[in-house]
């Protein structure tokens, strides 16, 4: 093997050529940086499953206070589905244009991404604002305790999104698609896709099957 | 595949890894199954002309296959041979998820229906009291 081909995958220690790591040596940045990422988005998904299972073992403890059908709008439910559909559909094409070094599209497509994101965010926000307007706030049962945790963290990672889509097209603008770049904005992408995944989880088990007559 | 090429036996989750017109068609794709299975999901939810205990387990499905979309047209998790360390970390989360959700609600499912004593019982340990 020479020099050069070790660089190339990532084997920069030199010398010997047993890393432990079998003969190829460690994988590049481009594969490690999004693979962690990735377990770090799996583990997200962990953290979810806990609140998704808490709220389906308090859904019924209302406390004599509003239950699930007299509060949810199935309207607004499905305007936000599809703007967060549509926001991660738009980041992937943010990511196409980013792979040619496209600046115009690149940065076009993800400011539309975090549009829809706010769209997304708007919504829930107002339906939130709605719900304790009447009285239907977290402190009023166990059920709207865990919904609130359920649904503001996956909108607590919304927001935490939008400004990571702000920051990327910040760093794109002013230091160009450098190979970091490019790793933080492959992570930003499989961030914001996974917010869809969870998202399809709660507007099935907490929106549809909660509306159901 | 040449023998050198680094990226070749391996992706990173959530990468496109082709030609700009087959990268495109995975997103669009993506999009079209995924806003055709929310469509069928709205509507099931609000159907009358289905078995009405049926329709909470159906659109449990219709959201597992739209999972199934997002993480294999927008995060390109693949059966390949490139992508088994991805879909070995997908399959031990996915392994976490299962058994903390079906672990809690059957536990606390049998504590409620435990805790719902009838009258009788009720009083029983009122006079114990």
């Amino acid at each position: 093997m020479t020099s050069s081909e070790a660089v190339a995958i990532g084997l920069t220690h030199g010398g010997s050529e047993d890393t432990g790591l079998g003969n190829r040596g460690p994988q590049s940045k481009s594969i490690v940086v999004p693979y962690g990422f990735w377990l770090f988005v799996l583990s997200d998904m962990v953290l979810f499953s806990a609140l998704f299972a808490s709220y389906a073992s308090l859904v019924h403890a209302t406390d004599s206070g509003p239950v699930t059908n007299q509060l949810f709008d199935r309207t607004n439910v499905a305007i936000e589905t599809a703007s967060l559909l549509l926001s991660s559909f738009v980041c992937g094409l943010a990511i196409i244009a980013a792979k040619r070094k496209n600046l115009f599209w690149t940065e076009a497509w993800l400011v539309l991404t975090g549009l829809l994101g706010l769209v997304f965010l708007v919504i829930e926000l107002r339906e939130f604002a709605g719900m304790i307007a009447i009285g239907a706030g977290p402190q009023r049962s166990a059920f709207l305790s865990s919904f609130f945790t359920l649904v503001g963290c996956h909108g607590a990672h919304v927001t935490a999104g939008l400004l990571w889509i702000g920051t990327m097209m910040a760093q794109i603008w002013a230091k160009g698609f450098q190979p970091h770049i490019g790793r933080r904005l492959l992570c930003l992408s499989v961030f914001w896709h996974a917010l869809d995944i969870i998202w399809v989880a709660i507007f099935t088990i907490v929106y549809l099957i909660g509306t159901l007559p | 595949m040449t023998e050198h090429d680094p990226e070749a036996l391996n992706v990173a989750p959530g990468e496109p890894h082709d030609t700009l017109l087959s990268e495109t068609l995975s997103y669009v794709i993506g999009l079209g199954l995924a806003l055709v299975l929310t469509v069928v999901s709205f509507w099931v939810a609000s159907t009358s002309e289905l078995w009405g205990p049926g329709v909470a387990v159906g659109l449990v499905v219709l959201a597992i296959a739209q999972m199934g979309v997002h993480l294999v047209f927008f995060l390109h998790i693949t059966s390949g041979p490139d992508n088994t360390n991805n879909v070995l970390a997908l399959a031990f989360g996915v392994l976490i998820v299962v058994l903390v959700m079906v672990g809690t609600i059957w536990i606390m499912a049998h504590l409620a229906a435990g805790m719902a004593a009838g009258p009788e019982l009720t009083n029983l340990q009122m006079q114990h009291g």
